[in-house]
């Protein structure tokens, strides 16, 4: 029996706001329990949620990010249940009119295009976090209240590799509108899955089984992949799929029962009565569509075609929204397409391994890296030097200055050449006769000895075109 | 200080003249306040010392001429959040709450210089209209100790009644401030849902709770509003429509104004003294030379049964944060977080909150929700299309306030009988509309009240209509006897 795969992803992004989706606590990490909190944090009697603008306009933007349609007036909801994470005992969610609907993205896997669309995608807000001591357990609820947006894949995946792509699609696609870190590893970016299998030809979906603890893209990809073939032999064997949630085991690459699943939770939905519906209007959809940065597929596209860059380069420029603005601005700058990816990719990455920083926290800046290709490109400094002229700009050093404050204007000037090519002719008479006798290696020397006259500063180039027509003369 | 036969701009001259300070007037007011306590039991706790002190502080800045609000004792009911000052709402389960924060209202108040003495006494959670289902105990209608003072803001009403305050602010989600204010022969208002910010008022339900002053006479409530009306940020149902001066037009009078008398308002279950009130409300409209005509509000019937769902479904959810987690009771023998739950809110609450959450969790409920939360929001579409079709024609809807005066304590009350006695009242809730109650009558010694209904946001004609009634009656002058009937 052949077996299809009917994949559904519902990905938590969290957005990185100043201040939290219904009370003005800052969003950050790292602080003292229930430091970042305050009486709407805490659901205090009395107290009343206010909808953080800046967190609507991120849904909008996620919204646009993945083609879908934004809801004109959505209002929320409260989903109600009791645990001491919660405060108020429900969440503040968006259940009958979610921010957006009926996207969809594109991914790649072997080569082949497929959309994978999505369902809905709605913003809520997200719980505190227990911990359990000795005697007692403690609540910390400084992530209270932190904005996520929940986006909804329609079941097209068909396979781990396509889950996979759709995740690095979703991913970079959220990452480069700047609303989320979207780091699975920090929590960030979450991902629960639901699978099920079906003979081809059946029409009904098979019984769907949830997949937790899946902290990577690669364990998503594994946890499928083992799930999708333990359902085969259970079915093979004659066995039924039981609608229960089974948690990822790093260490043996198996999914484990974790719990069946008696009957849906009942939470209560209704309209969140303290927060009035929203009005979104065309025009501000129309100002934040024209404000969205351009995303990082149709970039690539651009790399490519427009500059002659190849795929794997367009790739890695934009990794990260930062490296791809920052090649942008070179190439605004005049700098030349493939120097600047080149000079990206290896100084750049180099350098930012080396210093474990991004590029946003240095003092790079696309202005003297640009000039500093120029440079090169004229003939002003050597690639050699070059490397020196990078340390400077690592320094937050101005490129031409930098050249001019260490004498490091390279030679170029024949007539400055010429005489000295002239007497290293005249004091190595055996290198100009091996030259003649074949021997190719004795122009190293040579063009090495006019190096060591002029302190490295000669032209390359131009040191070997006058050399040759010197010695052949 | 007696406040019987005062009302604001009397206690300002005084104030302003030097005849008394503020600080003189506080601690006689609470003196007298504590004294008729002992018949009525108005307060849940009186705040003496901050009320003192603020007192001390106005005298030392000198009175505000131009502030008729400057050094006035009011009172607070018990779901208002009260910085340090315990704010119960009625129940065991907040018996030891003191918030760290003031509500907008009360800091609004503060900001105009009133003194808050204390807190009054209040159906647990609002829910209720005799205030006997305090954690603190009943309180008694000054007219007749034998009576409720209505409810649930019985205890503000009271207070007001008996002359302990001229001001108290309430809250009414189905009829708390209107029909305590009706039971008890004052004038009380709830404004325009949104009109009034809801930041530190303890939520029944959420779409419908408002809070409102209950005064002595129509002016000094004009007064009162235009304290505590505006946008709050903090609350996001607060409406930014400009806060006109209430009593600007108030002595403007009624001629030609178009006043609506809805039939189903009068019908069966309705007292005949309360009927005979409000027809001779009505007359006495027409002599001051409005039109007074019939009209009919055909799904206010339903107002009872839909409300009865949407209020308790919202207070269902509004009450899930008194878990025992983090402030309020705690159930001392609990073994593990769900036995801490149930035991802290088993303990915790009465018997009309625990049924009003077990009707609104059942409402909300997968399956039973469209039946129920569902049709009732759509009820409600239906109350509040009526009553826009009647505001093409008329300025200003009149009824009684509550279907009879103030009932015995005695009597065995059972829940259905006491959700209809809401059923003049909880139309305009549902409506969002603005409503007040004004003394318009007696039966048998015990005050009766009209209920003046207005369009969104248009307090001002309420107060005019208002105020020109009171003008030429004289109901407002009776006083309390404070005696029982035995």
């Amino acid at each position: 029996m052949n077996f299809e795969t009917t994949i559904g992803l519902e990905v938590h992004v969290e957005l990185k706001t100043n201040s939290k989706i219904f009370s003005p606590s800052p969003v950050q990490y790292g602080v003292d329990p229930n430091l970042n909190t305050n009486v709407i944090d805490w659901g205090y009697p009395g107290v009343l949620p206010s909808t953080n603008k800046g967190v609507v306009k991120s849904g909008i933007m996620a919204a646009l990010a993945l083609h879908a349609e934004v809801e004109k007036h959505p209002h929320f909801d409260r989903k109600n249940y009791f645990y001491p994470d919660n405060p108020k005992a429900y969440q503040i969610t968006q259940k009958d009119t979610p921010d957006a609907h009926d996207g969809w993205i594109e991914i790649e896997v072997d080569g082949k295009k497929k959309k994978i669309g999505i369902e809905e995608m709605h913003i809520e807000e997200d719980a505190g976090k227990n911990t359990h001591g000795n005697k007692f357990s403690y609540v910390d609820l400084n992530r209270q209240g932190t904005p996520l947006i929940e986006i909804v894949s329609k079941p097209d995946i068909a396979s781990p590799d396509e889950a996979y792509a759709y995740l690095e699609a979703l991913r970079e696609r959220i990452l480069f509108t700047g609303i989320s870190d979207v780091k699975m590893e920090e929590g960030s970016m979450r991902v629960d899955v639901n699978v099920s299998i079906r003979p081809y030809g059946q029409k009904e979906f098979g019984t769907k089984v949830e997949l937790k603890n899946l902290n990577s893209f690669n364990y998503v990809r594994k946890g499928l992949a083992y799930e999708e073939k333990r359902q085969q032999r259970v079915i093979m064997a004659g066995g039924e799929i039981q609608q229960e949630t089974r948690r990822f085991d790093e260490t043996t690459g198996k999914t484990v029962l974790m719990r069946v699943k008696e009957g849906a939770d009942d939470y209560r939905y209704f309209p969140e009565p303290d927060l009035p519906a929203l009005d979104i209007t065309d025009a501000w959809i129309n100002e934040i569509n024209d404000s969205m940065p351009e995303m990082p597929a149709s970039r690539r596209q651009r790399y490519v075609n427009d500059f002659g860059l190849k795929d794997y380069d367009a790739m890695v420029l934009t990794q990260t929204k930062e490296m791809a603005d920052f090649f942008d601005a070179m190439i605004k700058l005049g700098a030349d397409p493939k120097m600047a990816s080149n000079y990206l990719q290896v100084n750049v990455n180099a350098y930012l391994n080396d210093e474990q920083k991004d590029l946003s926290e240095t003092e790079i800046t696309p202005e003297n890296l640009a000039t500093m290709i120029k440079l090169i490109e004229d003939g002003t400094i050597s690639s050699k030097m070059a490397k020196k002229v990078f340390k400077g700009i690592t320094e937050g050093k101005e490129p031409k200055k930098f050249v001019e404050d260490n004498g490091m204007v390279q030679l170029s000037d024949p007539a400055q050449l010429q005489p000295i090519i002239d007497e290293v002719l005249s004091n190595n008479p055996q290198s100009v006769e091996d030259f003649h006798n074949g021997k190719d290696r004795a122009i190293g020397f040579l063009v090495g000895q006019i190096m060591k006259q002029t302190r490295g500063k000669a032209n390359p180039q131009v040191v070997n075109k006058l050399l040759m027509a010197s010695i052949n003369k | 200080m007696d406040y019987l036969g005062k009302d604001i701009f009397s206690i300002h001259e005084s104030l302003v003249n030097g005849d008394i300070t503020a600080e003189e007037l506080t601690r006689q007011t609470i003196e007298n306040a504590k004294k008729n306590d002992e018949d009525i039991n108005a307060f849940v706790v009186f705040d003496e010392e901050n009320a003192i002190k603020q007192a001390q502080e106005i005298d030392k800045a000198g009175i505000d001429p131009d502030n008729v609000l400057s050094g006035i004792p009011v009172a607070m009911k018990d779901n208002m959040l009260t910085k340090g000052v315990l704010t119960s709402a009625g129940s065991k389960m907040l018996s030891n709450f003191k918030p760290i924060i003031d509500g907008t209202a009360v800091a609004k108040m503060k900001e105009a210089g009133t003194i808050n003495i204390g807190k009054t006494n209040m159906d647990e959670f609002a829910m209720g209209g005799s205030t006997e289902t305090s954690f603190h105990g009943k309180t008694k209608n000054p007219w007749n100790l034998d009576k409720v003072p209505g409810g649930s803001s019985g205890g503000a009403a009271a207070a007001v009644a008996a002359g302990d305050v001229l001001v108290s602010l309430g809250s009414d989600t189905g009829g708390s401030i209107r029909q305590p204010a009706s039971f008890n022969g004052i004038v009380g208002m709830k404004p325009t849902y949104g009109r009034v910010s809801r930041w530190g008022l303890i939520a029944f339900a959420s779409s419908l709770d408002q809070i409102g002053p209950l005064t002595r006479t129509v002016k000094d409530n004009a007064v009162v509003l235009n304290a505590i009306a505006g946008k709050d940020e903090h609350d996001m149902t607060s409406s930014n429509k400009e806060v006109p001066d209430f009593t600007a037009n108030i002595d403007k009078g009624v001629k030609g104004m178009k006043i609506a008398l809805p039939k189903e308002y009068l019908g069966e279950g309705v007292d005949k003294d309360v009927q005979d009130a409000i027809l001779a409300a009505a007359d006495k409209y027409r002599e001051l030379g409005a039109t007074v005509e019939e009209v009919s509000l055909p799904n206010s019937k339903y107002g009872v049964a839909a409300y009865y769902i949407i209020a308790p479904s919202e207070a269902s959810s509004n009450l899930q944060r008194f878990d025992g987690i983090r402030y309020g009771y705690r159930a001392q023998d609990a073994k593990n977080l769900e036995e801490l739950y149930v035991k802290s809110r088993s303990q915790g609450f009465g018997d009309e909150v625990k049924r009003r959450i077990m009707v609104g969790t059942y409402s909300l409920s997968a399956g039973f929700f469209d039946a129920y939360f569902k049709k009732a929001a759509e009820v409600r579409t239906l109350i509040i299309d009526d009553f826009k079709k009647v505001f093409q024609d008329y300025d200003v809807i009149l009824t009684p306030t509550a279907p009879t005066p103030a009932y015995s304590l005695k009597d065995e009350k059972d829940p259905i009988t006491m959700y209809m006695n809401d059923i003049l009242t909880i139309p305009v809730n549902m409506a969002g509309l603005p409503g007040m109650s004004v003394p318009a009558g007696f039966s048998d010694g015990l005050p009766i009240g009209m209920q003046l209904i207005g369009k969104p946001f248009d307090e001002s004609t309420l107060y005019q209509a208002a105020y020109a009634f009171e003008q030429n009656t004289d109901f407002h002058k009776q006083d309390p006897k404070m005696g029982g009937a035995q």
